[in-house]
């Protein structure tokens, strides 16, 4: 087991918590990113999307800041010091499983940080059902792609 | 001051996925991959997330309101329903197939590429399209909760 690697997720995820309790003090807003970018781009809710732009710009600009100033903090697999992953797949399956994603998390209200971050801290049950759902169907699908499919 | 501060939110949590590994696909793929070459980041960065959430939400919900807003805007729904169920299956399969959920694909724009392009631009579409399916019974989501 890569322990360096397990340590950083640790302290990774206590920065995104400390970010959505930040974001839940200062403006009392969820930090779930698929209702936060999809308001902000199809809602375009009135005097409610100044906050929306800033906290994309802050989203891209972590890791931004991270590979320009050479910080060797990237957690990448194999690649020590690399911030963004490649891609797995090309463009028409990126093409296909956006388009699940943008549905999925558009009718099931969130996606792995408003349900399974933000939803499991409020100890929501739809929250709750939603992450067990989308995990479990997450792992049957890679399971098919890797030891099935191929 | 709003706007700064949701930056700062923002700038945490994209500093926070970088950091955890969740911007590498193949990160994210080898946690859900349960019988090949186990990568329990994952799990760690989710637990570390909820953990440090679920203690400061104690803390952040019990004050009156927010520093710079009116009120708390929460989720009152507790039903489960089809659509909840439906919608979070699709995007698991979505998620699986790609290694992107909607956070890290957003902030790994700091490094495009043609296939991660493809995937937020179908994404869009995507929210779009479920915003054209029919709502359920009960649409209230969301209320403002005021002290």
């Amino acid at each position: 087991m890569d322990w360096m690697a397990s340590i950083q997720g640790l302290i990774g995820g206590v920065l995104i918590g400390l970010a959505a309790v930040w974001l839940m003090a200062s403006l009392g807003r969820i930090a779930g990113i698929s209702g936060i970018v999809s308001g902000l781009l199809l809602d375009r809710p009135q005097g409610d999307s100044a906050w929306r732009v800033a906290f994309v710009a802050g989203l891209v600009s972590g890791p931004l800041l991270l590979a320009l100033t050479g910080s060797g903090l990237g957690n990448v697999v194999g690649q020590s010091g690399a911030v963004v992953g490649e891609p797995v797949a090309g463009v028409t399956t990126m093409l296909i499983a956006g388009l699940l994603v943008g549905v999925g998390t558009g009718i099931g209200s969130g996606c792995t940080s408003g349900h399974g971050v933000c939803g499991l801290a409020r100890l929501s049950p739809r929250s709750l059902a939603a992450t067990l759902t989308f995990m479990a169907a997450a792992i049957v699908t890679v399971f098919v792609v890797r030891h099935v499919g191929g | 001051m709003k706007t700064l501060m949701a930056y700062l939110a923002g700038l945490l949590f994209g500093l926070g996925l970088a950091i955890g590994g969740m911007t590498d696909p193949a990160r994210v793929l080898g946690f859900l991959d349960l019988f090949g070459n186990w990568d329990p980041t994952l799990a760690f960065v989710m637990g570390g997330a909820v953990i440090t959430t679920f203690i400061g939400y104690r803390w952040v919900l019990r004050q009156p309101h927010p520093l710079f807003a009116a009120g708390f805007q929460l989720p009152t729904r507790r039903d489960l329903d089809a659509r909840l169920l439906g919608g979070a299956t699709l995007f698991g399969v979505g998620w699986g197939l790609s290694g992107y959920c909607p956070g890290p694909a957003v902030a790994s724009l700091a490094g495009p590429t043609p296939p991660l392009l493809a995937l937020l631009i179908a994404m869009i579409v995507g929210w779009w399209l479920a915003r054209q399916l029919p709502a359920s019974s009960s649409r209230a989501s969301s209320s403002l909760h005021r002290s």
